[in-house]
């Protein structure tokens, strides 16, 4: 049986949501971006009127506004992005119960055999209809036989557009768009195949599966069936496993001292600590990302002696790889902890080693400091080193950065 | 203009939410007489999203929103 299925894709997300919530910027180029005096300054997204000046997501602050000196910047708040994306999902969970969130603004749908509507663009525009009325923002959807196909239609037309692609039409439609459109393309995989001539998704489906395996290896076989319409992958609705928890962050400043970096290292372990306990892990591996001020970076990992969701010793995993990594002088911008590894908290081994009950006391101290961040806000409590340096240790890890993009391919 | 409002309201058991009377800024109330339609709407003018109320409140048709919690008005319905 054909599977109809849609990919749903909310237009400009975290700007329409702003323009939504202030009306005085709807007829102004608008970017949401990170504050630019804490230095978190790229453009996450932009309205249509930006779009029109050429802002691009991801590039610098600064950068868009010698592009479009009017260009308004607003912060992001993602409560709200978080409260939208719950409330769509919502709208969609009339029509079926099977759906993959892709990020926070895109979802693919299952809704084969639907009872609202055997047409898959019945129900498409009845989505958009409701996602425009109800929460006053609009979106794209792509309605097709497979989640790659689905995709590509939510990209052809916005905003506020139902594309379809068929069996009988996706030759027309997808083949003659550059090879890029298509979902897993990368630059690298992209500029490979252009060195072969190959420059269309027509051409690469076209192309033989066993030079595609020659070329890019597994994953160009894929490419060809994704390009052929073969996708069969489903859509899933069980959320998707966590195979790490990490945070990042640049800081307000470039860090040049041994004291900057702990300061910074001890904010990020504590909220990926954290964020182990609440989700029920302990971690086996730690890994440490740092950039410097010339963007140059790199990632190194460290195996814990024992598996952990104390910040402590995620916080010293992550110091001693700095100090065995990083000469001085030094000038970092960027630093990133991360729990790999991942295991559940409650199958640990036993032992009556006097470290493993320090340790302990250690993770019921930590659950102490969580509940009272839970109760009266994050900067309730704190270490004194955070006290050392206001202007480094004012920002949130956890609530302010734990939005993660996801992968399709797990 | 988004105008916050107090709201003096009848929680069912099942959790519906009857709004029964709105108090104004100023703090004069006043009483609902009629609610004809509820449903989830955002309110492009005001700039939000919320169950929409569409009340009659001294014969006039007002938009009522509930957004989390917080009550909030169309625009300068003063009564």
């Amino acid at each position: 049986m054909t599977r109809v299925i849609l990919h749903s894709d909310i237009n400009n997300f975290y700007a329409s949501v702003e323009c939504l919530y202030n009306p005085a910027l709807r007829s102004m180029p608008v970017a949401v971006g990170g504050d630019p005096e804490l230095r978190h300054g790229i453009v996450l997204a932009k309205n249509n009127i930006a779009k029109k000046y050429g802002i691009k997501t991801g590039e610098a602050l600064w950068q868009a506004k010698r592009r479009c000196p009017d260009l308004v910047f607003v912060p992001p708040h993602y409560d709200r992005y978080i409260r939208f994306s719950r409330m769509v999902r919502e709208i969609y969970a009339d029509y079926t119960d099977k759906i993959e969130p892709f990020g926070l603004d895109e979802s693919w749908l299952d809704v084969t055999g639907s009872l609202v509507s055997q047409d898959g663009k019945v129900i498409a525009d009845k989505i958009r209809e409701r996602i425009k009325f109800e929460l006053g923002i609009t979106a794209s959807v792509g309605v097709s036989y497979n989640k790659i196909f689905a995709k590509l239609g939510s990209d052809m037309h916005k905003p506020d557009a139902t594309t379809t692609i068929t069996v009988a039409d996706f030759k027309d439609k997808v083949w003659p768009l550059p090879v890029r459109e298509l979902l897993y393309v990368g630059s690298s995989a992209s500029r490979k195949l252009a060195g072969y001539g190959i420059h269309t998704i027509g051409a690469l489906a076209r192309t033989e599966p066993r030079l595609l395996k020659n070329w890019l290896g597994i994953n160009g076989v894929m490419l060809w069936q994704f390009a052929n319409g073969m996708d069969i992958s489903p859509v899933s609705n069980d959320s998707y496993p966590i195979k790490s928890i990490g945070n990042s962050t640049t800081t307000p400043r470039d860090l040049v001292s041994y004291e900057d970096v702990k300061i910074t290292i001890y904010m990020l372990a504590e909220s990926v600590a954290s964020r182990l306990r609440e989700n029920g892990f302990i971690c086996r591996t730690v890994q440490l990302y740092v950039r410097d001020n010339k963007l140059v970076s790199f990632e190194r990992q460290a195996k814990l002696p024992e598996p952990s969701c104390v910040s402590d010793t995620i916080a010293h995993a992550s110091m001693r790889l700095f100090d065995l990594n990083v000469n001085e002088p030094f000038a970092v911008r960027s630093l990133g902890v991360r729990a790999c590894d991942l295991a559940p908290a409650d199958c640990r081994q036993l032992s009556f080693l006097p470290d493993s009950e320090r340790l302990q006391k250690k993770e019921e101290l930590e659950k102490a400091v969580d509940s009272i961040r839970n109760r009266f806000g994050h900067f309730a409590i704190q270490r004194g080193i955070m006290l050392t340096d206001r202007n480094l240790s004012s920002l949130n890890p956890r609530d302010d950065h734990s939005i993660q993009q996801i992968a399709f391919l797990r | 203009m988004k105008q916050y409002v107090g709201v003096i309201a009848q929680h069912e058991p099942d959790g519906k939410i009857m709004p029964i009377e709105m108090i104004w800024t100023d703090g004069r109330r006043y009483e609902i007489e009629r609610i004809y339609d509820v449903r989830r709407a955002a309110s492009l003018k005001s700039g939000g999203v919320g169950n929409r109320y569409a009340c009659r409140i001294r014969s006039r048709e007002v938009y009522l929103y509930d957004e989390d919690g917080r009550w909030f008005v169309e625009d300068n319905e003063n009564g």
